[in-house]
């Protein structure tokens, strides 16, 4: 399964990290902080793989993938492939940019939530369920309308109580 | 820019995020963030806050958190969104408190409701949050109240929910198989849902379950295979494309699957000949994905049974990764080969120069990747080679965890293949030299425990020459400037053991050496230990060799030093040796035999030997001894063993086991006492206990098979001795004595009378010298058994032997139990050997200040034949009562016998007691857990080495 997903930028801010089992958020901190050392001393051309098992502990293997000023990580155990994971942060990242239209940095920084909600469409409780982008895609603007329906219906009790409040 | 997702947000939140990015230190972003928390926890608490609002005070929130500050003062707040009614709010709400809490959070309960009744919304997307939700925060205690809704989703309309339902499900059965066992064939019915998304999705927890139970779905190997074939042909919707490749994803886990059905089955693995063949043909090798399914095919291939055609294409398949440019498919290339070898062991040769590529390469993973095949690989043959490699890229990296994880390997090839002796000998001196402080202390036990019984041959030659030149090497090693301390360890336990053996090196050679280690590394206490007990055996060996012995001016500043420290450890080891030198050639030779570190020790345990002298006893009016279950007055005491065992279990609570015993000796006291009166008065009391526990030692091993047990008991009797020594609170004397039922007037007061003059030398001596004199008594006893007459040296070493051939994993333990060396016993056996000594040692200090008796005499003394036929069984004896602690009369036993024997034992109550004592069953384990105890109480202060006691508390 999928233990763990992160987003870093190559100064290594965390823009996004999601642990499938429960770690403190300490312990969170640390891992990305362990990680980003690793990663920031791989050379280019290498492989996408490292061995998380001195961070993550047993059984954990690392994939990542640099885009731009951008560190994809997806932490698994060995009931996944490597291979098929760098696809999988190959389909993550297609499905952020035809969200997002070029997707950069600003963006996953200023649609924390909606960058979840595609997360969680493709990795669900640790497993893949969704591997098409254009399914994910789907999935994520139905959500959008109907949370913006559901938000204009709420609101105008809300925005009446608001401005009453004021 | 924000706005292109169609989220709202606020200008607030872009000014957070932009200033954290240019914060320009750390110290300035936690300023900021801080002082966002302090925004946040005012606004957020505010009456009647807009839902929008609200929901991005809880996306920042979440912001806040995951850059690692504390974000908990808004759990409640998130919490209370998924109560909301409006999506937005309740999705906000799922997806922070997914990301907040963990599944033991005390707001859970405040959710699960929530969450049941989201789940039977009749909107997908709320069912879909709660699902989510479940899948994070339900722990198995709230399994149930959730399941039946679970379960009634897995018939849900939408594609979509079904899949998540079944995940649901399978994160249940990971959580706790057995809330949902009754449940699984949900999942093969759902690997027939109409919708290939569900199917695979199913395929997850199926992975899952037959890589517990693979017999239970052997039936399922056909749909696997036809549902593969399918995939294969891409009769699948277009829409599961991915990179023009037919659904890898699913086709991944589909072989993942086949490959555990068709582990070892010949039959279930024809089945899949068939298809997995047509994959490697028809998969494109030109794209990442399909490259992960051919892998896979590899993978699966390897797993089943095997099949020459399909073998030749995965091994073409592994050519072309090896090949590649590509850092990942050469990784993934040496994986695949890793597996194949298992099967196909030729195959590697042709890749040999790829796998020397892939070992020179800069990428770390690949390297590491490869040094996994060599040691898959490695024969009697290559050993040399790749361990040598192996360390070689052990000693270019810094982390340490890999460091260990390849220092263990080189270990393991080299204990398995090593061609020679001296090649292993030079291995091992290699890796402790580089990464001695990361390996286990288990190691650096079998390197000295090898080095002590050799290989095995009964050729002695062999194992002295393989000795004299560990020897060599190490003498050669110390001059480096920093070794680690587990190496120096091992140096000096051989040193001392073997240093003087061949006489190539004289023993101020020697001696001079193991001075420079105990003076250059003088913050160690460990290595000075050892280095301290070399010491003392190499002078012992010289003295039983009847060589003149002129204790080197830097040795003698040395044991100055050592005297005094603050080591209660050391300062027995040094009194111990000062000791030893003091004593005659034929004493020594017994306390400290040469070359005997494999002796096995036998304990008599049923103290049969001492029944002569019971009968004797009785004959002669004692009283014959009554169990203390038999006694009045019981119940305190058993209260005192309970509290003990309380105290046994939680290591961190040390100071209360001291009490234990006492009430025990005290008891046990007065009893001597009463039968033997005329003796009480003597001032004296210790002197001829001293000589008896000198004693034990010479007197040659019975025939005892349970020497694991023995060590226990003999680490029990300092135990019991120690208990002996707190014993000096007289306090409550008088009432134990009625406890006893013979309440006798004068006995009473002379018993005080005797404990006070008694207690009062101790203290002048020091304390917690007796503590450690008691301790080492009883190892000295033991590894003094262990030596004793070369009856068994062979015997014991083909014994050992023997045993590690059955179980050459486990032989470790075995084996370390009989040889000195070996895991408990380093420190088992260093402060054993000393304790032989130790207990002249303590002579000592008593000669001093008494000037009552001398050394000879009391060697002497020890080598007195009635006295040495019977002290090992008195040993035992210690050894059982001390076992048998935990129960409270046993410990009196206890008491008892190191009473007789300080009075002389005219002949009392007490030997009788002791017998039946005996007979009580010891009990190892609790006396086990209560040596540990004392130790990290008063005789290990220095707390040098707590992992061996580990070892020793298993």
């Amino acid at each position: 399964m999928i233990k763990a997903v992160m987003v870093m930028n190559t100064q290594g801010k965390s823009r996004l990290a999601k642990f499938y089992e429960y770690l403190s958020v300490e312990k969170q901190q640390e891992l990305i902080r362990g990680f980003f050392q690793v990663l920031c001393s791989r050379a280019e051309n290498v492989s996408n793989f490292i061995d998380a098992e001195s961070i993550f502990g047993l059984d954990s293997r690392l994939v990542y993938k640099h885009f731009a000023t951008l560190y994809f990580v997806f932490v698994f155990d060995s009931s996944e492939n490597e291979l098929a994971v760098l696809d999988l942060i190959q389909v993550f990242v297609e499905t952020l940019d035809k969200c997002f239209q070029n997707v950069c940095e600003l963006d996953i920084v200023f649609n924390y939530s909606k960058i979840h909600t595609i997360l969680d469409e493709m990795v669900f409780g640790g497993q893949v369920v969704e591997t098409s982008s254009s399914e994910i895609m789907k999935a994520v603007e139905e959500i959008s309308k109907l949370e913006a329906a559901s938000n204009a219906i709420s609101l105008i009790p809300k925005s009446a109580s608001g401005w009453r409040s004021r | 820019m924000g706005s292109q997702g169609g989220f709202y947000q606020s200008k607030e939140f872009l000014d957070l995020v932009k200033s954290i990015g240019e914060a320009r230190s750390k110290a300035e972003e936690d300023r900021i963030v801080l002082n966002e928390i302090e925004t946040l926890k005012r606004r957020i608490s505010e009456p009647d806050i807009p839902k929008r609002k609200m929901k991005e005070y809880i996306i920042r929130l979440v912001y806040i958190e995951m850059l690692g500050h504390d974000a908990s003062f808004g759990y409640i707040h998130a919490v209370k969104m998924t109560h909301d009614d409006s999506l937005l709010v309740k999705r906000t709400g799922y997806l922070a408190v997914t990301l907040f809490l963990n599944e033991d959070h005390d707001l859970i309960i405040l959710i699960v409701n929530t969450i049941q009744k989201d789940l039977k919304s009749d909107n997908y997307l709320v069912v879909c949050a709660a699902l989510n939700a479940v899948c994070k925060l339900i722990n198995e205690e709230t399994i149930p109240a959730v399941l039946p809704q679970v379960m009634e989703l897995l018939a849900h309309p939408k594609e979509a929910v079904r899949k998540k339902a079944i995940m649901a499900l399978h994160r249940f059965y990971q959580k706790s198989p057995s809330s949902v066992s009754h449940l699984v064939s949900n999942f093969r019915k759902r690997l027939c849902d109409n919708d290939p998304g569900v199917m695979g999705a199913t395929l997850c927890p199926l992975f899952e379950l037959i890589a517990r139970d693979v017999n239970s779905y052997k039936d399922l190997v056909i749909s696997f295979v036809s549902i593969l074939k399918q995939v294969a042909e891409r009769r699948l919707s277009k829409a599961y494309d991915y990179h023009q490749m037919p659904a890898p994803f699913i086709q991944i886990k589909l072989l993942k699957i086949l490959a555990l059905l068709g582990s070892g089955d010949k039959q279930a693995s024809e089945n899949m000949y068939t298809v997995v063949g047509d994959i490697f043909r028809k998969c494109d090798s030109s794209s990442n994905i399909g490259n992960a399914v051919l892998y896979e095919c590899i993978c699966c291939v390897s797993s089943i049974y095997p099949n020459p055609k399909l073998l030749e294409s995965a091994a073409d398949v592994i050519s072309r990764f090896l090949k590649s440019d590509s850092h990942n498919l050469k990784y993934m290339g040496i994986d695949a080969l890793g597996r194949l070898i298992k099967i196909s062991p030729e195959i590697a040769e042709q890749h040999q120069l790829a796998v020397i590529d892939c070992l020179e390469d800069p990428d770390d993973t690949l390297k590491r990747k490869t040094f996994e095949l060599l040691y898959k690989m490695t024969k009697s043959t290559n050993v040399e080679v790749i361990v040598d490699r192996m360390i070689d890229y052990m000693i270019s990296i810094n982390d340490n965890h890999y460091k260990t994880e390849i220092a263990s390997r080189c270990v393991e090839l080299a204990e398995q293949f090593a061609p020679s002796n001296q090649w292993f000998i030079q291995t091992m001196n290699r890796v402790f030299e580089h990464a001695g402080d990361l390996v286990n202390i288990k190691v650096a036990h079998n390197l000295m425990r090898l080095i002590a019984e050799g290989f095995g041959e009964d050729d002695d030659n062999a194992d002295t020459k393989l000795r004299s030149s560990a020897v060599e090497s190490y003498l050669r090693i110390l001059g480096e400037p920093k070794l680690p301390s587990v190496f120096l360890q091992v140096i000096c336990w051989v040193l001392g053991e073997y240093g003087t053996a061949d006489g190539m090196f004289s023993a101020s050679d020697i001696t001079g050496k193991l001075c420079d280690v105990a003076e250059a590394y003088s913050n160690d206490e460990t290595v000075k230990a050892y280095a301290t007990t070399a010491l003392m055996k190499i002078y012992a060996f010289e003295i039983a060799a009847r060589r003149k012995v002129d204790m080197l001016p830097e040795c003698q500043s040395l044991m100055e030093e050592l005297l005094a420290s603050h080591s209660t450890d050391l300062q027995q080891r040094a009194y111990e040796l000062q000791a030893v030198i003091g004593l005659d050639a034929h004493a020594v030779a017994c306390i400290m035999p040469s070359d005997a570190s494999c002796e096995d020790i036998e304990v008599d345990r049923d103290l049969s030997f001492l029944n002569d002298y019971i009968q004797e006893a009785i004959e002669k009016g004692a009283q014959p001894y009554i169990p203390e279950s038999e006694r009045s007055g019981m119940l305190n005491i058993s209260n005192f063993r309970n509290q003990d065992h309380h105290e046994a279990s939680s290591h961190g609570l040390r100071f209360e086991a001291y009490e234990l015993p006492k009430p025990a000796v005290q008891s046990r006291i007065p009893q001597t006492l009463i039968a033997s009166t005329e003796i009480v008065p003597v001032p004296e009391p210790m002197y001829p206990r001293e000589s008896y526990q000198t004693t034990m030692p010479s007197i040659p091993s019975d025939a005892g098979s349970a020497e694991l047990k023995l060590r226990l008991e003999g680490v029990q009797k300092k135990w019991g001795r120690s208990t002996y020594t707190p014993a000096t609170s007289t306090s409550n004397s008088t009432s134990q004595k009625t406890v006893n039922g013979t309440s006798q007037g004068d006995g009473a007061s002379t018993v005080s009378s005797m404990r006070e003059t008694y207690d009062s030398r101790k203290p002048q001596v020091e304390v917690s010298h007796e503590k450690q004199k008691l301790a080492a008594s009883l190892f000295g006893g033991s590894s003094k058994t262990e030596k004793s007459p070369a009856t068994g040296h062979k015997a014991a070493k083909a014994s050992s032997h023997v045993v590690k051939s059955h179980v050459p994993k486990s032989s470790l333990e075995v084996a370390s139990e009989k040889a000195t060396p070996a895991q408990q016993p380093p420190d088992l056996l260093d402060l054993g050997e000393p304790t032989a000594t130790s207990t002249a040692l303590q002579l000592d200090p008593f000669k001093q200040l008494e000037g009552l008796l001398d050394a000879t005499e009391v060697a002497s003394a020890v080598n007195g034949a009635p006295a040495a036929s019977r002290s090992p069984d008195i040993m035992a004896l210690y050894a059982d009562t001390a076992a048998g602690i935990h129960n409270k009369n046993d410990a009196d036993l206890l008491s008892g016998l190191s009473n007789p024997s300080v009075t002389n034992m005219p002949g009392t109550t007490a030997m009788p007691q002791v017998t039946q004592s005996s007979s009580k069953g010891p009990n190892p384990k609790d006396s086990l857990e209560k040596d540990a105890l004392v130790r990290q109480m008063g005789v290990n202060p220095s707390s040098q080495n707590p992992n061996l006691f580990k070892d020793l508390l298993g």
